[in-house]
This record gives C-alpha cells, structure tokens and sequence, in this order.
C-alpha cells in the first residue's frame, strides 16, 4: 500500500523504482526486526532454559522415587527416604478450593454488580478505584493483612485457636482468597462488558427482570471469559509463596500429616508447595541452620517444582485453550 | 415551555382528535374510544441532548401505527418510551405523560419489567438468544409465570411459532441453536418470542431494515396476520413500507432551535396515513414523503 | 388480552411489580453490592492493619535506629535505607531485563508478527507470566547466579542482588510485554497507513509514529512493572543472598535484603515473630513504606492508562 500512494505522489517512474528497488537492502528495517526476534528468541530461550533446568535437576527424584516423594513429608535431610511433598500438595489443594470456594463467588457477583447494577456515582467510582489499586498492592502485603487479621485477630490465643485456628490452613486459604478477589473481579467484569447489549435488551423486552436477564443471558454468555479469568487467578493462588510465609507456613519440620481431602487438620499448622520449594532450595544453598545437608535438596527442590509447574500448567492452558475457543465461537 | 406554545400543541391535538373521530366512527364507535397509548407533552433527554421535544401522539388499539422520518429525528427513542426501555441508558431522562390504557407509565410505582411484558419489542437487529428455538420463545413465559408446566410451554412455543409463521419451518429443530436459522427467520423468531408472553402492544424498531426484500415482505404480511389481536407501533426507515403497512403515520424530524442553537427530534405531523403520503398538512412533511430530503 | 374486542381495563396495579419478583430483585441486589463492597473492607483492613502496627513501631522507636549501619531487627536496628536501595538495585536490574525484552516482545507481537506467529509467541508468553516466583527464585540461586553472575564478577556471593533483579526482571516480561502491546493496539489503524502512505518503512513507522503515539500506555507498562519488580517477594528471599539480617550495601554483587525479602525473612523460620519488642511492629513498618511507594505508582499508571482511553 505504501508503493502505490507512493507512486501517486512521487510521480516520477525512475524514483519509484528506486525507492522500490531500494526496499530490498532496508538496512535499518531489517537490523531493527533483527533485534525484535532476537530479544523474542532470548526471552523464549529463558523459558526453555528454565523448564530444561528445573526438569534434568528433578529427573532422578522423579523417576527413581516418584511414588514415595508425593507422599513424603517434609524433613531435615534430603537423604531421608520419607522426604516427601505430600504435605505440601495438601495445603496447596486446600488453597485451591478456598479460593474456589470465597474468591470466585464472591468476585464474580462484585463483578456482576459493577457492570450491570451500578450506576456512575461515586461510590462506583470508588469502588472500582479501590478494586484497580488492589490488583496492584504486593502480595506480601496482604501476607501482613492475613497476619494480623486472621492469624492474631481471629486465631484466639494457642490454646483456643480462636476462629481461624491462628497460623493454620485456613488463614491462609482466605488470604489467599482476598489476594485474587481484585483480579477475580476485574476479569469477570472485562467478561460481562463484552455481552453484547442486543441480548439484554431482548431479554427485557419480553419482560424479564434484571437477575433473570443476568442469570439466563448475561452469565451464560460470559461464562467462558469467567472461567479464563478464575482458572488463572486459581494458578496464581497456588503458586503463590510471599503471604504464606506471613501467615505462618511451616518451613522446617512438620508433625502432622492428614489425609489430602481431610477436614480436621484444617485449623492446625501447615505448609504449601511453594513453601515447601523455598525450603529445600534455601536449604540446598546452605543457607539454613542444617546447611550440611548438601546439595540434593536442589534436586528435590527441582522436583517439587515440576510438581508445582504441572499443577498450574494445568489451570492455565485449561484457561488459555479456553480463552481461545470463545474467541474463535465470537469470530 | 412558554404558554404560547401550550396552547398551540393543545389547538393541533384538538383538531387531530375532531378528524380522527369522525372517521372513525364511521366505522367502528367502540374501537374508535381505544386509545392504547396516549403521548402528553413527551420530553426526553439523553444527557444534554433534547432527543424530543413535546410530542403528543396516540396509539390506537388493532392499529398499525407507523413512526417515520430522517436519521436523528428521535423516532426510535419515541418508541423505546412507551415500553420504558429507555430506563436501561442511564443517561436517559423522559418527562411528560405516556398513559397505557388511562395509567401514567411513568407513575412510580409501575415496574417497567410488567410493562415490557405487555409492551413487547422487536430491535432493529434479529437478536435471538445464543439458545436453542425453543428457549428463545419459551423464555418470557417461564419467566412471566405465564405457563406452569413443560407441557404449557411447549403449547405457548408452538402457538408463538404459528403466529410468527415460523412453525412449520423449524418444528422439527426447535432444540438446535437460533443462531443457525436466516436473518428473516430469526426476526421472525424474535416476533414469536415478544408474542410468546401475550402482550397488548408490540413495538417494532426498524424491524426489517437488516433484512433482504423478501424477508421484509414476509415480516409485513405478518404484521397484517397479527394486526388483529395486537396493536402495533413500528419505526421504519422505509416511507414505502410505512404506506404498506400502516393505518396511521407519525412524520419526526430533526428541528433546530435557533435561539439556543439545539437540534432536537420533533412530532411534525400524525394522521391516517392516506392523509399523510396523500395530502399533508404540513410543507415538512410533503417534502419528506415526496423525497425532497431526507 | 386474548380477548380482542374488550379487554380488561387495566389499572395501577396491573403494573406494579409481583411482590415475588420484586422481592427477589431486591435481595439479588443486596447481595450483590455486599460482595462489591468486600473490596472496600479488604481496602480498609489493609490500611488499618498497616497503620496501626507500624504506628505502634514509629512511636516507640529510637529513629536514629532506623537510619543506621544495617537490618537488624531483633537487635533493634532498623535501617530502612539498607532494605530501600537494595529493592531499588534489585529493580532497576529487573527493569534493565524486563524492558528491552517486553518492549520487543510487545513491538514484534503488534507490530511484526503475523496472526499465526501471534498464536504461538502469546500462549508462550503467558506460559511465562504463569511460572510462580518460586521457581524463578530457585532458577535465579541455582543457574543464573553460578552461570551469569559468578562467571561475570569472581567475587560475587552465590546469593546477590543482581541474580534476584535478573529474575524478577524475567518474572516481569509478560507484565511489560501484554500492557505495552495493549497500547500499540490501540492506536489507530489510520496512523500507520498515514505514515506507509507518507512512504516510511515500517520501522520508521513504529518507532516513531507507534511508539510515540502510545506512549502514555508504555509508560504505564513501565510503572507497573517498577511496583511489581519492588513488591516481588520470593525470588529476592531465595536469590537474594541475605539471611534475615543485612549490612547496608549498594553492591549489586553483594547479597542483600529488599524490603519484601526482610519482611518474608523475618516472619519465617521460627514459630513466631520474636524478638526485641519492636520486631513485629517493624514488619509492618517496612510494609507500610511499600505499600505507600507501590500505591503512588499505581495510581500514577492508572492516570496513564486513562489518557490513552481518552485520547482514542
């Protein structure tokens, strides 16, 4: 399209083939877009470099002992046959289903109100700021929240256990749980702005109140944009690390170990994949009080993050695959 | 408004009102007393924007009542008034009175979502439900409370279907997807599924202006069909189509008042439509039908 | 209504709504705005939990502890500088990775790429933005710091600052690369026919037709990486070189401690936060300061983003 408007105003029929000869030796165009797929093939090359890393580091514990690892517990020697991540899968499928659970519903139903009941008034502007600059706020930050919220205000004395049990599961399953409850809504809300209006306004044409609009039309049609949104908030829940460590995840030795989908260790001490991962890797540099340990606690480490990796991989191709099938069904 | 103009509304209402009268009851002395609708003095705004001004016009039962005139005149937003479909812009502010059977729709405690259900609408697009058929039509009495079984439903879709002309084409796919059905079958649907909740009033915004000739040929016989049982108010585009149609034509255009230099929509001139493509009253109105602009 | 000859007359009350329905409009309603006002209450107990122990840290503490050698707090030695210029290290590293590599990502997707190039690069890049920051950490202690950093500078710790920046700054290539390529998108198509009709290359025209006309958003890209990087927690507690007591250095080969790593270090390891008296006031303390900074330069990006919309 260029040539042409510029043959136009050029005129001149040696000019453009100059200019038209010229375009095969752009050297600027051409270093430029070097540049461009270098700087894609370095970030991509990280990528790959990583997961080639993290995978040779974890193969052996993978392959060699792969049964007795998921269902290990944490220990003080990596040479422990009993070294294991179930305790750590434990507390990361229990956040898994808080957030399921508290942010999802709770998110989605603040995301319905602002964009189908809210009118422009300034408590919707200001809850809508509010909600942007959350999404914003550190995710160790809302580790002091939990901490002084729902560990020291809720969890009672030691003896008591008060509301939350303290520094148990449940902490922090709602931390975590108000930790994605901003990109919850923001992500459910983008979903709802995208209903076009021609099927609310049929669904009021023929009668129908605001809720049966939104129950019948408006959230069936968001649905898959929701769940794109949820399903990645629920990966970044179970990845996350910072605010655990606030709450009180245990990192060194952990007594108990109760069954995955077992209720009554809810209110007791826990630990989180992403825990268990900073552990063993601090733990394999030495850098905790056992640092004789030596170096296979990297390995392990290794492996638990391919544990980690797969759990969330999971969710977020699910999201993806998903995002891309509503796309397609829209054209 | 100053009181001039008061008054000089309630002169051309009056004289309206005398014409109609007399011709009507030439025909039919009960039908001619049906006023469905009665426009007073209707305002309304979108924000700063004066979208119409002052109109006063009547709807009359088992009549087609067509709304015409040029882009930006205010035609559609007329028609969103009388089910208070306007409600859902935020911005959208309407004074005056709309009277549905003798009650102020606008009264405060009148629930537009009861309106709708007696007002029903047919937009511009085909917007079917991302449904299958049979949902799209059974939706409005499911919710209404109109029908109490399965079984009910399934002889209000099938009864919806057959006034929309649209059964014996889909009966055997009534559970596959209406976004798979033709542009004029899903308008058609659309009609089914305003009727499907027993309304009184169907308003028709540019209902065949997305639709090739012969679908909008089939949608305008279907307006004569249901004429009958429903009153209808329809906004075209298309002045041929109103002449078809209609019993009654309302001219709008695009007024500016010089003084405060601002465009608003206006009710220029409401009569049969014979009179109106025949023999306006007003020099605007003649230009508009005859095609000297707009 | 089916009768067509006389209909019912209608009243008042033919219209109001069904007590039912209305009814439940109106509990649907309630519900709703108290799940929207929950943000606000998260809000408010942030702030509050914040203030009232950092309070209780600035009364009580002797200030010329906060301005000192180093980060020692059950010693009572506070020093807020020592955390605040090695957050700025660790982010002006990451900064120095995230925006070459997210600007170009972002230039090559909106630019360059063709629509089956941009269906395999962007899951990829989301594949990046998904990874947790735990496995950067352990990525950045174990391979970056050995293999980069340590061949570069002999004398480097295995754990530093530069290890943790250069994997926070990975951590932040998908955050630069999606809101930058967000604002090239939404410049107007018309620029850049205007500058090919104008016969400028194609590099000409992003670089100085796109790039410029989507500044504001770039800039906003820029800011929110800068709060990310600083508010990064894990991959400077693993990477970051320092147990949960630091010297002040402004050494990027050093270890160090970063705001985020003295928080997460203080409050792990043992059962519960001990110490001097003001060791668990002062967590919050250093939670205060970046939530203050990471607030500011999020409503300065949120200004940002605003002018793009209006401008478009």
């Amino acid at each position: 399209m260029a040539f042409t408007t510029l043959g136009d105003a050029g005129g001149v029929e040696t000019e453009v083939r100059r200019r038209l000869a010229a375009g095969g030796i752009d050297v600027r165009g051409t270093v430029f877009r070097a540049l461009l797929l270098l700087g894609l093939l370095l970030t991509l090359l990280i990528i790959v470099v990583l997961l080639l890393d993290v995978i040779t580091d974890g193969s052996t514990v993978l392959t060699e002992r792969l049964g007795d690892f998921l269902s290990g517990t944490l220990r003080s020697r990596s040479s422990d046959a009993k070294l294991g991540v179930h305790q750590g899968l434990r507390g990361s499928i229990w956040i898994g289903i808080f957030v399921t659970f508290l942010a999802f519903p709770i998110g989605i139903a603040a995301a319905i109100y602002l964009e189908e009941y809210a009118t422009d008034t300034r408590l919707t502007r200001f809850i809508q700021l509010n909600i942007r600059n959350l999404a914003g706020v550190p995710s160790v930050v809302y580790g002091l929240l939990g901490l002084a919220i729902f560990v020291k205000l809720l969890g009672g004395t030691s003896s008591t256990g008060g509301l939350t049990g303290g520094r148990s599961l449940v902490s922090a399953g709602i931390t975590l749980a108000v930790l994605v409850l901003p990109v919850v809504i923001i992500t459910s809300a983008e979903a709802i702005r995208a209903v076009p209006d021609s099927l609310r306004e049929g669904g009021y044409g023929v009668g129908a109140t605001k809720w049966e609009v939104i129950r019948s039309h408006v959230l069936p049609y968001a649905a898959p944009g929701i769940l794109t949104g949820t399903l990645l908030s629920l990966s970044r829940a179970i990845g996350e690390a910072a605010p655990l460590i606030l709450v009180g995840a245990v990192t060194g030795r952990l007594g108990g170990d109760p069954g995955i989908l077992d209720l009554g260790g809810l209110r007791d001490r826990f630990t989180a994949m992403p825990i268990v991962i900073t552990d063993w890797v601090k733990k394999a540099n030495g850098g905790s009080d056992d640092g004789g340990a030596g170096l296979d606690f990297a390995s392990h480490a290794a492996a638990a993050i391919v544990v980690l990796m797969v759990l969330v991989l999971v969710l977020n191709s699910a999201a993806i695959v998903m995002r891309n099938r509503f796309e397609k069904k829209r054209g | 408004m100053d009181a001039e103009e008061l008054a000089m509304d309630e002169v051309v209402d009056d004289g309206i009102e005398a014409d109609i009268s007399t011709t009507e009851a030439a025909e039919n002395a009960q039908l001619a007393e049906q006023i469905v609708l009665r426009a007073a003095d209707v305002d309304v705004y979108y924000g700063d924007h004066w979208a119409v001004r002052h109109c006063n016009m009547e709807v009359r039962r088992n009549e087609i009542t067509a709304i015409i005139g040029p882009s930006g005149c205010g035609k559609s937003t007329m028609l969103r008034c009388y089910n208070r479909m306007n409600d859902l812009i935020a911005s959208a502010r309407v004074a005056g009175s709309i009277e549905y059977h003798g009650v102020d729709l606008y009264d405060r405690r009148v629930d537009p979502v009861e309106v709708r259900r007696r007002i029903g609408m047919v937009f511009q697009k085909p917007n079917p439900f991302p449904k299958t058929i049979w949902e799209n039509v059974a939706f409005g009495p499911r919710v209404a409370g109109i029908a109490k079984s399965k079984s009910d439903l399934d002889d209000i879709v099938e009864s919806s279907l057959k006034k929309a002309a649209l059964w014996e084409e889909v009966k055997d796919r009534l559970k596959t997807s209406a976004m798979g059905m033709s542009g004029g079958q899903q308008q058609r649907l659309c009609i089914a599924r305003a009727v499907a909740v027993d309304p009184d009033v169907l308003l028709m915004d540019e209902p065949c202006s997305s639709l090739d000739p012969i679908a909008t040929t089939r949608i305008e016989e279907l307006m004569q069909e249901i004429k009958a049982e429903y009153t209808i108010v329809i906004v075209t585009h298309n002045m041929q189509q109103a002449a078809r149609v209609s019993d009654r034509t309302a001219f709008f255009t695009a007024a500016v008042d010089e003084e405060a230099g601002v465009r608003f929509g206006e009710l220029i001139e409401f009569d049969r439509t014979e009179k109106i493509f025949s023999n306006p009253s007003d020099e605007r109105t003649e230009n508009y039908v005859t095609g000297r602009f707009g | 209504m089916s009768d067509a000859v006389s209909p019912p007359p209608l009243d008042l009350s033919d219209l109001q709504a069904t007590p039912k329905r209305a009814r439940r409009e109106r509990t649907v309603r309630v519900v709703l705005l108290a799940a929207a006002m929950i943000s606000v209450v998260v809000s408010g107990a942030i702030v509050v939990s914040l203030l009232f122990e950092a309070w209780e840290f600035m009364v009580n503490v002797d200030w010329s502890a906060v301005w000192s050698t180093g980060w020692f707090p059950r010693n009572g030695i506070y020093d807020i500088k020592t955390l605040v210029v090695a957050s700025l290290i660790v982010t002006g590293i990451a900064m120095l990775v995230a925006t070459p590599l997210g600007l170009g990502a972002a230039i090559f997707l909106s630019e360059y790429a063709n629509p089956r190039v941009r269906r395999v690069l962007k899951p990829m890049l989301e594949v990046l933005a998904g990874i947790p920051s735990v496995v950067l950490g352990f990525f950045a202690l174990l391979w970056i710091s050995p293999n980069l950093v340590q061949n570069a500078f002999q004398s480097a710790n295995r754990g530093n600052l530069m290890a943790a920046g250069i994997g926070v700054g990975i951590l932040t290539i998908p955050l630069v690369a999606s809101i930058s390529e967000d604002a090239m998108q939404a410049v107007p198509h018309a620029l850049r026919e205007a500058s090919a009709g104008l016969g400028a290359r194609k590099v000409t025209t992003s670089i100085q037709v796109v790039l410029p006309a989507a500044v504001s958003g770039l800039a906003a890209a820029l800011i929110v990486a800068v709060s990310r990087a600083l508010g990064e927690t894990m991959v400077v507690f693993i990477a970051g070189g320092a147990g949960d007591t630091a010297l002040y250095t402004d050494n990027p080969i050093d270890g160090g401690l970063t705001m985020t790593a003295a928080m997460a270090s203080l409050a792990s390891g043992t059962d519960a936060v001990v110490g001097e008296g003001l060791t668990f006031p002062s967590l919050y303390f250093v939670g205060l300061v970046l939530f203050v900074i990471t607030f500011g330069l999020n409503i300065i990006a949120d200004r940002f983003v605003r002018r793009v919309r209006e401008v478009y």
